[in-house]
């Protein structure tokens, strides 16, 4: 079985750097690609009855969002390159779950881009990027 | 069942009301809005307030059926709200919550929901009111009908998850409506029409709560507090109740007619940071009178089964206990079972579980602490006006931390407004059980809704917390009488749950899998 590289993508710049990196590392390597995006969510959340009668739907209406704009056109674009790439689309912390997802695909290395989207949430609460330094299971590589 | 018709001309009295009640935008307006509503509130309370006398005590029928509900559940279910306490734990924790499951409504999100609908005045000025005139002994009795009313929410969550509706859009809903007319036409053919009616009855009572301790008496005592901060009846505001009701009600009309999701949003992150405050408060009080905390618990004890200079004695404070337990943590009432229907379960068993935190966190957390902190600062006072409940611990905290009041007016304020928000959903689901939903049925109720909060505050306490109760501890009737019939499936349910949990056939995850 051919070694795993898992990405971390959130649709920012940045990220699509992170990105053509193991792109283009996975097609000279022969690594298989597992893209991942993480939708921000806590399972220890407050929430109104209202939300959580709504929430499966809106759910399914997130991961269905998800695919169609960020994960599916990627993996597409992979593919057409000839990268073995695969999508996986979770809720949760970011941080954990792409180290969750790490250990699920036995993944031998991480990739992510050095900031995410939302630059104020990483100066107040320390970016998914420094987190995962410190969490991983495995190498990772942060993209500028 | 009313027809769709009614509708329109239903709006049409709401807004000429509506119109009346502004016209008349005087001084007056609270004494008449008072008036007007006091013989029909007392006409319901007493009703739904039948009593009997027992050691010359006048013990309402109601107290009886909850609590003889809760005993018996807490028996048929062999003390399952201390076996699967742990378990329950386990389940908040998120220890068997199966990573590809995340993003739908977990266990602790069911149950925050639920609790910020049931912490709140009662809490705080029910138990005021109970120390007060049941004595320190009364504590003892309201941790025991917390205790026992765990049982209570154990069945009547399983049961809103079992049978809730699942919608082809997505959305759930669940309830004692559901269980009530499902669950009973599945036990037999002969019962359907039972539980049809039991369901309606639910549903309209509901709708009562709704309007009664889940609006008017969140209204009527926020406003209270709010007076006795800003002076007292020396307040501008203190016979301006119609105008506190109208801004809570513009409020309240943003988040459930304007949508305005934000508002709630706000409101049930701040709801629990204000819980905590008010309970590391209540903690911090106690330790400052660390002195008094063993006398304190020595008169909740022996003021329990020895209550000299209390009216009606030992039954006169077991009442009072019992009663301010059931108002504050809903335990057989039935409302709690809506909010807990959300969860993403297949087991509906382990909502059930979850759900023994609500009583407890309720009643033997936050209760028991609004209660030791009124008896170690000595504020409890049998002679006290019994309708100044928020008054009265207002009082026993600011005797320690003077500008505490003012945290408290705040906390007051936000606690009726998420109560009211949940009890607004909890009552529109009951609605539109009765009507079918249409956005005019809607509507309707949510305008109904807006105007009890104005009369709310316009109403002195006494009649609007009699009212309030009698509506509330009216959907015991239909609910406990339907779950009895229920209780054998519920068992099933149980059983087959709790021998996968013992052969450890139940699959943990992440963490929880590693610890084993």
């Amino acid at each position: 079985m051919s070694k795993v590289l898992l990405v971390g993508i959130d649709g920012s710049e940045c990220s699509d750097r992170a990105l053509n990196y193991a792109a283009d590392w996975a097609a000279a390597s022969g690594h298989r690609l597992i893209l991942s995006y993480v939708i921000e969510w806590s399972p220890f959340s407050f929430n109104t009855p209202q939300e959580n009668e709504e929430r499966h739907m809106r759910r399914e209406a997130e991961l269905e969002r998800a695919h169609r704009e960020i994960i599916d056109p990627v993996v597409e674009a992979l593919r057409e390159r000839g990268v073995h790439a695969e999508g996986v689309i979770r809720h949760g912390h970011a941080a954990e779950t792409l180290c969750q997802l790490a250990e699920e695909f036995e993944a031998s290395h991480i990739v992510i881009g050095k900031t995410g989207s939302s630059r104020i949430r990483a100066q107040l609460f320390g970016s998914v990027a420094m987190s995962m330094v410190q969490m991983s299971p495995q190498p990772v590589t942060v993209v500028p | 069942m009313l027809k769709r018709n009614h509708g329109p001309r239903l709006a049409l009295a709401i807004v000429l009301l509506g119109t009346a009640l502004t016209a008349h935008a005087e001084n007056g307006i609270d004494q008449r809005i008072d008036q007007a509503i006091r013989p029909v509130a007392d006409a319901v309370a007493g009703f739904i307030f039948s009593s009997f006398t027992l050691a010359g005590v006048q013990v309402p029928f109601v107290l009886v059926w909850l609590l003889l509900a809760a005993t018996i559940f807490t028996v048929y279910f062999k003390f399952i709200n201390l076996r699967a306490f742990r378990h329950g734990f386990q389940l908040v924790r998120g220890d068997y919550s199966d990573p590809l499951a995340a993003g739908e409504v977990t266990h602790f999100q069911a149950l925050a929901t639920a609790l910020s609908g049931t912490v709140g005045l009662g809490n705080i000025a029910g138990v005021a009111v109970a120390v007060s005139l049941g004595g320190p002994g009364a504590t003892f009795w309201m941790i025991l009908a917390g205790l026992l009313g765990m049982s209570s929410k154990f069945v009547e969550c399983t049961l809103g998850v079992k049978y809730r509706n699942e919608y082809t859009d997505g959305t759930v809903s669940g309830g004692p409506m559901y269980y009530l007319s499902k669950g009973l036409a599945e036990r037999g053919p002969g019962l359907a029409k039972l539980g049809r009616v039991l369901a309606v009855l639910f549903a309209i009572f509901c709708v009562g709560g709704s309007f009664g301790g889940g609006n008017m008496f969140q209204a009527n005592q926020s406003f209270k507090q709010v007076v006795a901060v800003t002076g007292g009846d020396a307040s501008w505001l203190a016979d301006k109740g119609w105008l506190f009701g109208a801004v809570i009600a513009v409020l309240v009309g943003l988040v459930i007619i304007g949508g305005i999701q934000g508002i709630a949003r706000v409101t049930s992150k701040i709801v629990p940071l204000m819980g905590v405050i008010y309970v590391s408060a209540g903690l911090a009080i106690i330790g400052l009178h660390l002195p008094d905390l063993p006398g304190a618990f020595v008169a909740i004890v022996t003021g329990a089964f020895n209550a000299q200079g209390i009216a009606g004695g030992v039954v006169g404070v077991l009442i009072q206990g019992f009663k301010r337990a059931a108002f504050s943590n809903e335990a057989g009432i039935g409302s709690a079972a809506i909010a807990h229907s959300a969860v993403r379960t297949n087991r509906p068993v382990t909502e059930g579980f979850v759900a023994l935190y609500e009583p407890f966190v309720d009643t033997v957390v936050v209760c028991t602490i609004t209660a030791l902190v009124i008896v170690v600062t000595g504020s409890w006072d049998p002679s006290i006006d019994p309708s100044q409940g928020v008054a009265l611990t207002s009082a026993a905290f600011e005797s320690t931390i003077s500008w505490f009041p003012w945290v408290l007016t705040v906390a007051v304020v936000l606690f009726a407004f998420s109560t009211m928000i949940s009890w607004s959903y909890y009552g529109l689901k009951a609605w539109t059980y009765l009507f079918g939903e249409s956005l005019i049925t809607d509507a309707v109720y949510k305008i109904l809704f807006l105007l009890f909060v104005i009369v709310g505050s316009s109403m002195q306490l006494g009649s609007v917390i009699d009212f309030s109760d009698a509506m509330i501890f009216a959907m015991a009737f239909p609910n406990v009488l339907g779950i009895y019939f229920l209780l054998p499936t519920v068992k099933q349910e149980l059983d087959e749950y709790w021998a996968d949990y013992k052969a450890g056939r139940l699959r943990k995850f992440g963490r929880a899998a590693r610890r084993g």
